[in-house]
């Protein structure tokens, strides 16, 4: 049973006119088992919290914690956080030229688990996964990421969760450029994965229409890099409804 | 209104045939001007009895092959030259009219004295196709010189690989000529060597004809990789797309790219672009890149180029780190994906996988969690 543990995390980043803090001090913990979502308008500061989890060189954390089960994952290298459980399915996954999204996944599930699986298990492992979600298994010979369509980029992000079997899994804005079936499908995926393991969720989003195909247990609204509000399912409701004024109002 | 002119600047670069008008180079001029003049110096000193490099050549039925001097070379420097004319033992390969090879033609090249000259020439005739590999290895220097007729619709590929032991020189002209609607695919694939220096030049002779231009290098401490393209667009719809990809790595490993593309006032309807990439891996190396474009015609479909040189990308490297992938193997893994999309762009399995193989040697010892990771596949 995993937990993880992010504790008062601050974050910043360079950019041209001089550093900018986008993390005021996040504190949240995500069980094996549970499903949280994190709401908010574009710009709060959503993607730089799942970034900085999975360790991008961009930010930089100036205060805070986060541990897996105890473990530091700020002093991890990337590779470590990814090898100790956890994973970022992300907003704009970046192409890979010349590498073949077969050989990619293999490789990352032989650095996950440590071994290089069979070729034979591992062809029915893969093509498996891939029918689960509706992806052509010609697919697999693709570079990765090249030229492959919104709806194909986070298919694809699902079905490295699907084998790499992570047990934090965090997903940035996953319903973004997706139509409705490209959604369902996805959904169905994530849906998927919950049943069959403890994977504890952490989904970001800024519309309600994914938390309509993944239930969920935990709401936390995020504005201005802060969580401003935490409850159940009915706080996307009432954001569905009301929007986030009522959130950023109070803040400012 | 007049418009005139001016002098093309790319148009006198090839020479002819005769030695006595293309002098011994000091180094300055603009095409020598990257080379290390020194360590190609024995081949500017050649004699008229100069020895052949050993060609062994197997081929699919119906190929004919012949002893044939090139006579008919636009030559672009005295060492392509020379070797088209000193050459004593070179050969003429010819895939007769309509035939269509499902085998390739293989022609290996080796040097083992120490300075050789030769010459093929590759013909094509009408609606013919097929392929050739000029596989060069080998410890001299040499200089060949290749030319290559690809007659009305006919469709060539040529894949010249430059893989030579670390003190081999290997240099030369490859000259295409391509008739009416017909195709070349040509890639250089350059591994090995102390030096490459290769000049590909492309002829369109009539209207209709297409030129594939790809490339790969990787570049090592110490190696000099010098590609030459010059695509003369002298007659209406062509088209030339060029894409040259290098690697390196180590102290004064230093490659030269030269994209030379003149679309002359008669070649309406031109289509053109060229794209060369480099990827420096470490400290020291060196990628000299110069597309260079020059349009005498407003009336084209199109002409572009592009050229990046830079280190890795800091997201290709995170993204593949936050699926487990260590730093080092994920470094390994863009190289080779780099380098890959222009090496399986060959159409041979066997010789994409011995490349594919030369690459990761030279990328060093890998991981053995991941050593049978790509091979089953």
């Amino acid at each position: 049973m995993s937990t993880l543990e992010i504790k008062d995390l601050k974050v910043r980043v360079e950019t041209e006119n001089g550093p900018i803090d986008i993390l005021k001090g996040v504190t949240l913990t995500i069980k094996a088992g549970e499903t949280h979502a994190i709401m908010g308008p574009n710009g709060s500061g959503k993607s730089t919290l799942a970034y900085s989890i999975a360790g991008h060189p961009r930010y930089e954390i100036v205060g805070g914690s986060v541990t897996l089960d105890g473990a530091d994952v700020l002093e991890m290298s990337v590779d470590e956080r990814a090898k100790a459980g956890m994973f970022l399915a992300m907003q704009y996954p970046v192409e890979v030229p010349g590498v073949s999204v077969s050989n990619f996944l293999r490789t990352a599930v032989t650095a996950i688990r440590g071994e290089a699986p069979k070729l034979r298990d591992w062809l029915k492992e893969m093509k498996g996964a891939m029918t689960d979600l509706a992806i052509d298994t010609n697919f697999a010979e693709r570079n990765v990421n090249e030229g492959f369509s919104g709806g194909e980029r986070k298919r694809h992000e699902i079905l490295q969760m699907e084998l790499l079997q992570p047990k934090i899994a965090i997903l940035d804005e996953t319903d973004s450029g997706l139509d409705v079936d490209a959604l369902k499908i996805v959904s169905d995926g994530v849906n998927r994965i919950r049943k069959s393991s403890e994977i504890g969720v952490l989904l970001i989003t800024h519309a309600i229409r994914l938390l309509r195909q993944i239930p969920v247990d935990h709401v936390h609204v995020f504005v201005d890099g802060r969580i401003v509000a935490q409850g159940g399912p009915e706080l996307a409701e009432q954001i569905d409804a009301n929007g986030y004024e009522q959130f950023t109002v109070a803040v400012n | 209104m007049t418009v005139t002119v001016p002098p093309s600047d790319l148009a006198p670069r090839l020479k002819g045939l005769n030695l006595n008008q293309i002098p011994v180079p000091n180094g300055r001029e603009e095409e020598w001007r990257f080379t290390p003049m020194k360590r190609i110096a024995k081949l500017h000193e050649l004699s008229e009895t100069e020895s052949s490099p050993i060609f062994t050549i197997s081929s699919p039925e119906l190929v004919r092959i012949e002893n044939a001097m090139i006579t008919d070379f636009a030559a672009a420097d005295r060492i392509s030259a020379a070797a088209a004319l000193l050459s004593s033992d070179g050969k003429s390969i010819t895939i007769p009219k309509e035939v269509v090879l499902t085998e390739p033609v293989i022609v290996e090249t080796t040097s083992k004295t120490d300075r050789s000259v030769g010459s093929l020439l590759l013909n094509l005739e009408k609606y013919s196709k097929g392929t050739f590999i000029i596989d060069h290895t080998g410890s001299g220097a040499i200089a060949l010189a290749v030319e290559v007729n690809v007659a009305e619709g006919a469709d060539a590929t040529v894949i010249s690989i430059h893989d030579g032991d670390r003190k081999s020189v290997f240099t030369g002209q490859q000259a295409i000529k391509l008739g009416k609607d017909a195709k070349v695919h040509h890639v250089a694939i350059t591994l090995g060597g102390d030096m490459v220096r290769l000049v590909t030049t492309v002829e369109y002779t009539a209207p209709g004809g297409e030129a594939v231009m790809s490339g790969a290098y990787f570049t090592d401490a110490g190696q000099h990789h010098e590609h030459r393209l010059f695509v003369d667009h002298s007659v209406p719809n062509c088209r030339s797309d060029v894409m040259y990809k290098g690697a390196l790595q180590g102290q004064d490993a230093h490659s030269v790219w030269i994209g030379d593309v003149l679309i002359r006032s008669s070649a309406i309807g031109t289509s053109t672009y060229e794209l060369n990439r480099n990827l420096i891996l470490t400290e020291g190396a060196r990628a000299d890149s110069v597309p260079n474009l020059e349009i005498e015609t407003g009336e084209i479909v199109g002409a572009g180029h592009a050229s990046a040189t830079g280190r890795f990308d800091d997201e290709q490297i995170f993204y593949l780190m936050s699926r487990g992938v260590p730093e080092v193997q994920a470094k390994r893994l863009v190289v080779r994906g780099f380098l890959a999309d222009v090496i399986f762009r060959i159409p041979s399995a066997d010789l994409q996988n011995r490349l594919i193989k030369d690459v990761e040697n030279k990328l060093g010892n890998a991981d053995p969690l991941f050593a049978g990771v790509f091979d089953e596949q």
